[in-house]
């Protein structure tokens, strides 16, 4: 598959382009303090200057084939579909078998070398479960740029072996403790940062959310997942998936697999969002099954918010996805019907975890597990045969204690449980 | 007193206007109002009432501390009506509250409008809201009378800072720096060019705000702009004080020393 040059430049899909740029429906827009409006102005004349550059989308393709690893393979898993999804074709998408381990360094290569093309020597980052984190550290490390990461103090610690490597990597680390100290207050102190020091640095956000352009930017950069699915699927199976699953949180990897099958009628798209504990019980980040429209962080989108749009905390044993807003496009996906968006608890996505573990010998991230156990319901649900591309979006070492401490693996002092019986 | 008298009244005397911020709710409803009061009483011409939000991003840590505890406290939008209702029946000094905009558009944006109008509110201003997407909120204000105040800053284009005058009601917010709020050392050679950008096109009064805390610096923003606006300096009154009474009369104090810095430029 040819992928020296990226296909960044192709006509977004008519089901979801706006007449105005950077709405999706009644979503989207920016809902910024004054001060980044030319920042954003900048960047969004950046990226579409870039876009028609062809040296920008060969230099960036180069770079994914090179340094990534893609073209990801498409990996079909057949004894999870025989034993744990009633008998479904799942083909599962390799993201996490890209560099960094996971699809977040498709999008921040791009956002590093337009940050570059802008003349800025500094890029600041978010980061939940640490893997657009590390990504970001990585990408700056590769191009000389300064690199700050904003983290929630609770995630540095669910997810220190993280801040280690963004550490070894040469990035500075520096814990968010106000509000939730998750990924939420991760981004509200960086668009703080960012405020102050725009002349000199650039955001490179993680997910489709925030304000105009990072939806549509982080979209077209992640795009490249769903249009090497579209036709490995094809070669692979000779016709297109009945379904394809991606699990949600911002919804990068989901809008990234998605987007390729949006004009697609017979192809059925789902996002899968955390569910925690479960969604009647509150502890969840299920923005769009149990959230309402409102702004957060930059755009009108769904949001868990409560009667005085205050935002409520999200729950979910994934970093990754703890994050109570969602993109605008997901929101407008889901309204138009195009999309369909469940919940996935704690503990459905930790058997699917498990599952994939035993019967195919790949860990994934526990964000991916989502999007696994939605396969697994949508096995039962199309029945055998049915053909299932879920997006594999990153590998789970970096969630080897949290899956350790599930299984009851690991004891509170790290030790192997078994060991601490026999004492 | 409308927003525009206030400014007028300062003119006429030679002076720039005072805006005191402090959110609602801190140190609790009551608590917020006396404040309020007596910053009024010694001095402040205008003020801005904070509603209390989960992610404040202008905000730095003082502003951002208090208004956590306000949440905490349970301070919700009512309470923030409360606030301005107590505070404009007391006193004769324009009411504005600011605020993020999700509160507001989950509160309802006509609904917003209409009920602040009606507890003697003079406007809104709103940090993260632009003129490009108040599609909704100005016709709601222009029918209820109430000021809208959006904000230009040093990195606006001239282009921007004409668009956003124009959707302007009752004076212009200059930020003085490109940052968050708190107090600084120095207010920032910007604020000046862009009060003098600014007005290049309107007629509004431009307001300063961000830095300012003592009055050198209110007397040194007096000196180009129509307004000085303080806010993490009062907050912080509240902050380090023993009890609600001892901050009220310490930001008091602070708005004396505030007022007399606006009575003489340098």
């Amino acid at each position: 598959m040819a992928t020296t040059v990226v296909s960044v430049s192709e006509t977004p899909n008519a089901t979801t382009q706006s007449e105005t740029p950077g709405r999706f429906g009644p979503y989207g827009g920016r809902y910024v303090p004054e001060a980044l409006v030319a920042a954003l102005d900048e960047l969004d004349r950046e990226y579409q200057a870039a876009v028609a550059d062809p040296a920008f989308g060969a230099e960036l393709g180069g770079l994914l084939k090179s340094y990534t690893g893609r073209p990801t393979p498409i990996t079909e898993a057949g004894r999870f579909g025989a034993e744990a999804a009633s008998g479904a074709r799942i083909l599962l998408k390799r993201e996490d078998l890209n560099h960094t381990g996971s699809h977040k360094i498709n999008n921040v290569l791009g956002q590093a070398l337009l940050t570059k093309r802008i003349g800025k020597k500094r890029v600041i980052a978010e980061t939940g479960a640490g893997q657009h984190g590390v990504a970001t550290a990585t990408a700056a490390a590769l191009m000389g740029l300064e690199c700050v990461i904003y983290m929630g103090e609770e995630d540095t610690r669910r997810q220190a072996l993280n801040v280690a490597r963004m550490e070894l990597l040469g990035a500075t680390v520096v814990p968010v403790s106000t509000g939730s100290r998750t990924l939420k207050d991760a981004i509200n102190e960086a668009l703080r940062d960012w405020v102050t020091n725009v002349d000199t640095t650039n955001y490179v956000f993680g997910t489709v959310a925030g304000p105009h352009p990072f939806p549509t930017l982080v979209r077209d950069l992640q795009r490249i997942i769903g249009v090497e699915a579209r036709q490995q699927v094809l070669e692979l199976t000779g016709k297109l998936p009945d379904a394809v699953a991606a699990c949600v949180g911002g919804g990068s990897n989901a809008i990234g697999i998605f987007h390729a099958f949006i004009d697609d009628a017979e192809v059925a798209l789902y996002g899968y969002e955390a569910g925690g504990d479960g969604i009647d019980t509150g502890r969840h980040a299920s923005t769009i099954s149990a959230g309402s429209p409102g702004v957060l962080h930059g755009a009108r989108s769904y949001l868990l918010q409560d009667e005085y749009g205050q935002t409520i905390e999200s729950h979910s044993i994934s970093a990754g996805l703890d994050y109570p807003g969602v993109g605008p496009e997901h929101s407008w996906l889901s309204d138009s019907g195009r999309a369909a968006y469940e919940s996935v608890t704690d503990a459905d996505a930790m058997e699917a975890f498990r599952l994939l573990c035993r019967t195919e010998g790949i860990i994934p991230a526990i964000e991916s597990s989502h999007a696994l156990a939605g396969a697994r319901r949508l096995g039962a649900k199309l029945g055998p045969g049915a053909v299932i591309l879920v997006n594999l979006s990153g590998r789970g070492d970096k969630d080897v204690d949290t899956a350790a401490r599930w299984f009851g693996l690991l004891d509170e002092q790290n030790q192997p449980s078994s060991v601490t019986e026999e004492k | 007193m409308t927003t525009a008298a206030a400014f007028e009244k300062a003119r006429a005397e030679g002076r720039a206007a005072l805006v005191g911020y402090l959110p609602a709710g801190y140190p609790s409803v009551d608590g917020a109002i006396d404040a309020f009061k007596a910053m009024i009483d010694s001095g402040v011409d205008i003020v801005e009432v904070g509603l209390p939000y989960s992610d404040p991003l202008m905000d730095g840590p003082v502003i951002q501390t208090a208004v956590e505890a306000a949440l905490r406290n349970g301070a919700n939008t009512g309470d923030v009506l409360r606030t301005v209702e107590a505070v404009a029946a007391a006193t004769d000094a324009p009411t504005l509250v600011m605020s993020y905009w999700n509160p507001i558009d989950r509160y309802g944006v006509d609904r917003f409008a209409r009920d602040l109008a009606a507890a003697g509110g003079a406007g809104v201003i709103t940090p993260d809201l632009i003129p490009d997407e108040a599609g909704d909120w100005l016709p709601a204000a222009r029918r209820d009378d109430l000021d809208t105040v959006f904000l230009v800053a040093p990195s606006s284009t001239d282009e921007r800072i004409a668009l956003t005058t124009e959707a302007c009601r009752g004076f212009v917010y200059a930020a003085s720096t490109m940052g968050v709020t708190g107090t600084r050392d120095q207010v920032g050679g910007a604020a000046a060019e862009l009060v003098a950008r600014t007005r290049k096109t309107t007629g509004l009064p431009v307001a300063v705000g961000l830095g300012v805390s003592d009055a050198a610096q209110a007397a040194e923003v007096a000196g180009f702009a129509d307004g000085v606006i303080v806010g993490s300096a009062f907050v912080r009154c509240l902050l380090e004080a023993d009890d609600a009474a001892a901050g009220a009369r310490t930001a008091a104090a602070l708005a004396g020393e505030l007022a007399r810095g606006v009575r003489h430029r340098p």
